[in-house]
């Protein structure tokens, strides 16, 4: 941290506002909207990521390069992600089929269907 | 003498912060693979939300708390450190180490409840999940703990006050990771 910039950092006041999303992020998922969980959950926690990274990091002060190296990291993870996705999250293509996750996926539905008549 | 190592700086930066970079990156993949896995999982798998429902949202709010916290305290024994103030920076530094064990407590005394009241490594594919995700950053914060003990010691002799950026770099990123983990496994219910 050789710039003069850091030194002028309030760290205090960004751990304020880490806190504050904390209690959005908590609170906003008990309204039970999901477009509202998602921003306020997963939304806020990458706004909190990136004030880590820059503010206490210093990810900004770092040589370009650096930051080339955080992205490819992230880039490897999304790569994975998509290479396997497309396996883990289906129980059936072209040509194949998941008999056992099938079958799970039938009776939770008439668990959860069952459970629902029961409460009614 | 000052080794080798961390005088040099052929890529632009001091080699023991290249290396913690370089460390940062890795843990990404390691990390990143753990939650992408966890995402798939979850997201094709209804029954995974009423698992999700037994985590208890409050300790994992008051566990990210302490983690915000404490990675400012390792901040400000950084800032201590660049001002030539290696007493100060010590002093952070076993903040934060107070920080880490508080966090490593409460997350003993959460299992503990899951694990008596039934939920436990084997019970469903989202708890083998969570104990390991949970688990794994936990290792990472008792690792992080261990070498911090080190760092402080040094830096109240006012000796490789360098150190105390190093491993102020990992703490943070083991904050970034409980930052994820947190919406994951105690608040998506």
């Amino acid at each position: 941290m050789s710039d003069e910039h850091a030194h002028h950092t309030n760290y205090v006041k960004i751990w304020g506002i880490l806190l504050v999303l904390l209690v959005i992020s908590v609170l906003g998922p008990m309204l039970e909207i999901r477009a509202v969980t998602l921003i306020t959950a997963f939304g806020i926690a990458c706004v909190k990521a990136f004030m880590v990274a820059k503010n206490f990091m210093h990810l900004n002060l770092a040589p370009r390069f650096v930051t080339y190296l955080v992205v490819t990291g992230l880039v490897f993870m999304l790569l994975f992600f998509a290479g396997t996705a497309p396996d883990v999250m289906q129980n059936e293509g072209m040509g194949w089929e998941k008999p056992a996750w099938k079958q799970a996926a039938i009776e939770h539905a008439a668990g959860a269907t069952g459970g629902h008549a029961e409460h009614h | 003498m000052r080794p080798i190592a961390t005088t040099r700086s052929a890529a632009g930066l001091p080699t023991g912060l290249l290396a913690v970079w370089w460390v940062v990156v890795s843990e990404i993949v390691i990390f990143g693979g753990l939650l992408a896995s966890y995402i798939m999982h979850r997201l094709a798998h209804d029954a995974w939300t009423e698992q999700a429902a037994h985590t208890n949202t409050w300790i994992g709010a008051f566990n990210t708390f302490v983690l915000l916290t404490s990675s400012l305290t390792a901040v400000l024994g950084h800032q201590a450190a660049e001002q030539g103030n290696g007493r100060k920076a010590a002093r952070f530094l076993w903040m934060t180490v107070g920080g880490a064990t508080t966090f490593v407590a409460v997350k003993a005394f959460e299992w503990t409840t899951e694990i008596q009241a039934g939920y436990t490594l084997t019970s469903s594919t989202f708890w083998s999940f969570y104990y390991t995700a949970a688990g794994l950053h936990a290792l990472h914060v008792i690792a992080g703990a261990i070498i911090m003990i080190f760092v402080a010691t040094d830096a109240a002799k006012n000796r490789e006050l360098h150190r105390v950026e190093l491993i102020g770099i990992y703490w943070h990123f083991v904050d970034i990771v409980w930052i994820f983990l947190f919406p994951l496994l105690y608040i998506a219910k």
